[in-house]
């Protein structure tokens, strides 16, 4: 009999992770990326290195910013939220409705923002509630309460547009401090806030656990239900928030407020480095792809390029940053769905 | 050096109280006793090994002991005290907890977090993490076993042996729920360690002994009696006895693991009118290398079982894989009939004639939910078709001769695999390789896995058919004695190396011993 230790060490073994300490590539690709396409553009274009066009970016992306701030806690669950465009649709219109506004008498003011905050939570919940409950995928009961949020907007819009004039509102979009717009003062707090969330709460670490390895916080007694419905509420907010500043940009509620934010949100978070399957990514990776994406779409019109052809270039730049980004895990026979 | 069968534990007012104590445990599967009437005794402050092959209940024991699986009848009995667990909380609970085998980490939090998951106590605040607090926690757990980990590193940039520490931390958390010392059960600790690490594992395992009950469950039985005090065996979901360790050797252990040999010799039916012809190969294999194994010769002539046998991380999975493709090769050169084999894929694996049964049947081996006429004719699609279009005249005619042929029992060609029985979805797997009829080399990975005693037989009736009509056969077989068995010729691979060759011929065949040998 031998000791255990074997005496041949040269056996080749199953390949281990080596230890990764503190900013690995895959985390930094991203920010370099955003700051290669930023070199690139400002050597083609002088439009595009100037202050005020970098102030355009930035208030560019205040709203896709807010809202893939909230998709960001989904994503990394695992899970994916397509109710983006109706939780926003239906706060853009409430929140119309209950500021001053040509429609009806209310003057709730900051308080009418708040309650279509709410709404959107509530939205959020019942996604969160029909995942955990009915054992619904995410895909679909999100789908659904898309659905539903684009129906509630269509019931409070009820064929005339509500046209605020509520000065606060009116002024986020307008006031600015320190050459950027309030909204996108707001939208910097909500990615503070949301990285705080992810940092420092239970319920953030959580949904980066659930996204990592589900069953093991099962095994450790933890229940995960309520954690999930939470981050779809969360998510939620977000998104309703989105909303409401897109009612502040436009002066005027619209149920199509957030036609096409959903896949604009995702593919942003995915592009900083947010996977799909969860577990990966976070507030600040998402922050970077909103960047990235919107760097790209003001880039391509200052350097000249036909706007017959943005739209094609700008995918294919999408679908060349995630295909790295997936480069290091592929194998033989991987199954993609 | 003895081996002594206890007789049924009984309580003994005199004796010190036993940390844990199963009696007549019993859990049915569908098909399957996995557990028959176990006894266990576990001492405070001692080591006991858990010894037994493959599918001699060893895991369902240790998940009932975690609250995993609930028995069907029999007594978990806990410091004198019975107990009923139904879950790992209420297992902690009792001070009892578990190093999974599949290490059970959340690979994207820190250590720190996963130590004190889902009992952060202090640690969280409001739903707000006090992360120095945290640390704090998790120190002291790495404390306990003397581990020197930042407790903030990410889990994921952790080697595999010190993410075992973090999981030892973690089980150690029980000792805040109760009084009592805790009996923590290690499930192949070391089957991912290298020979460095193992040291380590096991002076923390002497260590645990101080103030804990330790369950260790390995493989390599040169472990087992190395770090364990007594010795505890499993067979066919039974106690089968236990011995000390001092004095003990690893054949001792492994007579008592598989039994009285040739007690089961369903697998030699038939076999005195097999010879196989001296031919030349038809599959030889030289010198080939992939990421779990190395420099692999193997030949296999036309009409002839070869058995590769091997403890766990042998490599002879990946070896079978890589074969058909399905796991990259990184040096060697493979021949078919005198043509160089293309590894590149499992597509051209197929067009050479080559057909593997996957172990996992339900994942790998079939679609569940088409059809038995579907999963047959999924890899040969030609065999059912006249230029793209299915013909189902056609696909009906080849699939019933078939049904027919293999005997495969289901109601109706259309009828979902999924609904059949093990045995019977096995022969359509088998059969998808046939109905071409253009079969050269089959790799069979674990054939009878999961599958009763009379559709075992079939499937070894079906194997040697096969080899007699000329198809050359690599089994991994399910236990010793089905390699035996079934194989004319035996390779053993240890650690990543074809290491032994052993004819396997009728009449004169190795007995298990001979080959546990040469494996560990």
């Amino acid at each position: 009999m031998t000791s255990p230790a074997k005496a041949d060490d040269e056996v080749v073994r199953a390949p281990r992770p080596q230890p990764r300490r503190g900013v690995s590539l895959g985390d930094a690709g991203p920010p370099i990326a955003l700051v290669v396409i930023i070199g690139i553009f400002s050597l083609l274009s002088p439009d595009f290195r100037t202050i005020a066009n970098l102030q355009n970016v930035m208030d560019a992306a205040a709203v896709l910013a807010v809202a893939t701030c909230g998709i960001s806690f989904v994503l990394m669950m695992g899970s994916i939220d397509l109710s983006v465009p109706g939780v926003m649709g239906a706060s853009a219109i409430a929140v119309a409705l209950l500021v001053a506004n040509n429609r009806n008498d209310n003057d709730l003011g900051l308080l009418g923002v708040l309650v279509a905050v709410l709404l959107g939570a509530a939205l959020g919940c019942l996604s969160g509630m029909a995942l955990v409950s009915l054992k619904v995928p995410s895909f679909m009961t999100t789908l659904g309460v898309s659905a539903v949020g684009l129906g509630i907007a269509t019931l409070m819009f009820s064929g005339v547009q509500p046209n605020i004039s509520d000065a606060m509102l009116r002024g986020w979009a307008v006031n600015r401090f320190l050459g950027l717009a309030y909204l996108t003062w707001i939208a910097l707090g909500c990615v503070l806030v949301g990285w705080l969330i992810q940092r420092y709460s239970r319920l953030g670490r959580y949904a980066y656990a659930i996204g990592g390895a589900e069953e093991v916080l099962a095994l450790s007694g933890v229940k995960v239900a309520p954690y999930k419905v939470a981050v779809f509420t969360l998510a939620g907010s977000f998104y309703a928030l989105a909303g409401v500043m897109v009612t502040s940009q436009l002066s005027a509620g619209l149920v199509q407020a957030g036609k096409g934010y959903d896949f604009a949100a995702i593919t942003a978070a995915v592009v900083g480095g947010t996977l799909l399957t969860g577990g990966r990514g976070g507030v600040l990776h998402s922050a970077v792809g909103v960047l990235l994406v919107i760097v790209l779409q003001n880039g391509l019109v200052q350097i000249g390029v036909s706007p017959y052809w943005q739209g094609g270039v700008q995918g294919l730049i999408v679908v060349a940053a995630v295909s790295a980004a997936v480069l290091p895990q592929r194998r033989r026979n991987q199954v993609t769905k | 050096m003895t081996t002594n069968l206890q007789p049924h534990p009984e309580t003994d007012a005199s004796a010190p109280v036993n940390a844990l104590e199963v009696r007549g445990l019993v859990k049915h599967y569908p098909g399957v006793k996995a557990l028959d009437g176990v006894d266990l005794v576990v001492r405070q402050n001692e080591v006991l090994g858990l010894a037994g092959e493959n599918g001699a209940g060893k895991s369902t024991l240790l998940k009932a002991l975690v609250g995993l699986v609930r028995p069907d009848a029999g007594e978990i009995w806990v410091r004198g005290e019975k107990v009923r667990l139904r879950s790992v909380v209420e297992a902690a609970d009792h001070g009892i907890g578990m190093v999974f085998q599949e290490q059970s980490l959340v690979p994207n939090l820190t250590a720190a977090e996963n130590i004190v998951l889902g009992s952060e106590g202090p640690g969280v605040r409001r739903g707000i993490y006090r992360w120095d607090t945290m640390r704090k926690l998790a120190q002291e757990q790495l404390d306990k076993i003397g581990s020197h980990i930042d407790p903030l590193a990410r889990t994921d940039s952790l080697s595999f042996a010190e993410r075992q520490m973090v999981e030892i931390a973690k089980v150690l958390r029980i000792e805040e729920r109760t009084s009592h010392p805790p009996v923590i059960i290690l499930d192949e600790p070391t089957s991912v360690l290298e020979s460095k690490e193992i040291e380590t594992l096991f002076s923390q395992v002497r260590r645990l002994r101080e103030f804990a009950s330790v369950v260790f469950v390995s493989h390599r039985l040169d472990e087992v009696l190395d770090v364990c005090d007594r010795v505890a065996v499993l067979r066919g979901g039974q106690s089968v006895g236990e011995t000390p360790t001092a004095g003990a050797v690893p054949s001792d252990l492994h007579r008592l693991m598989i039994g009285s040999t040739g007690s089961d010799d369903h697998y030699h039916e038939g076999l005195s009118e097999r010879s196989v012809a001296d031919s030349e190969p038809r599959l030889v294999v030289k010198g080939m290398s992939g990421k779990t194994f190395r420099d692999v010769d193997l030949d296999v002539r036309a009409g002839e079982i070869v058995g590769i046998v091997g403890v766990h991380g042998s490599g002879r999975e990946d070896v079978c894989r890589a074969l058909f493709g399905a796991e990259p090769t990184l040096a060697g050169e493979v021949t078919l009939d005198g043509a160089k084999l293309d590894l590149s894929g499992t597509r051209a694996a197929v067009a050479s004639g080559i057909g593997y049964v996957p172990a996992e049947r339900k994942i790998e081996g079939m679609v569940g939910p088409m059809s038995v006429a579907d999963n047959m004719t999924l890899t040969k699609q030609k065999s059912r078709c006249a230029g793209p279009m299915v013909v189902p005249q056609k696909q009906a005619t080849l699939v019933d001769k078939w049904i027919e042929r293999l005997s495969i029992r289901t109601p109706h060609r259309g009828t979902q695999i999924g609904r059949l029985s093990g045995g019977n979805q096995q022969k359509v797997v088998l059969a998808r390789w046939l109905v071409a009829g253009d079969i050269r080399l089959l790799l069979l990975d674990h054939p009878t896995r999961g599958l009763d005693i009379g559709a075992r037989s079939e499937v070894y009736r079906l194997m040697r058919e096969l080899a007699n009509s000329g198809v050359a056969t690599v089994l991994l077989a399910d236990s010793l004695e089905e390699a035996i068995g079934m194989s004319d010729r035996i390779i053993v691979m240890n650690d990543g190396r074809a290491t032994k060759e052993v004819a396997c011929p009728s009449g004169g065949k190795p007995t298990p011993l001979d080959l546990v040998k040469e494996m560990v």
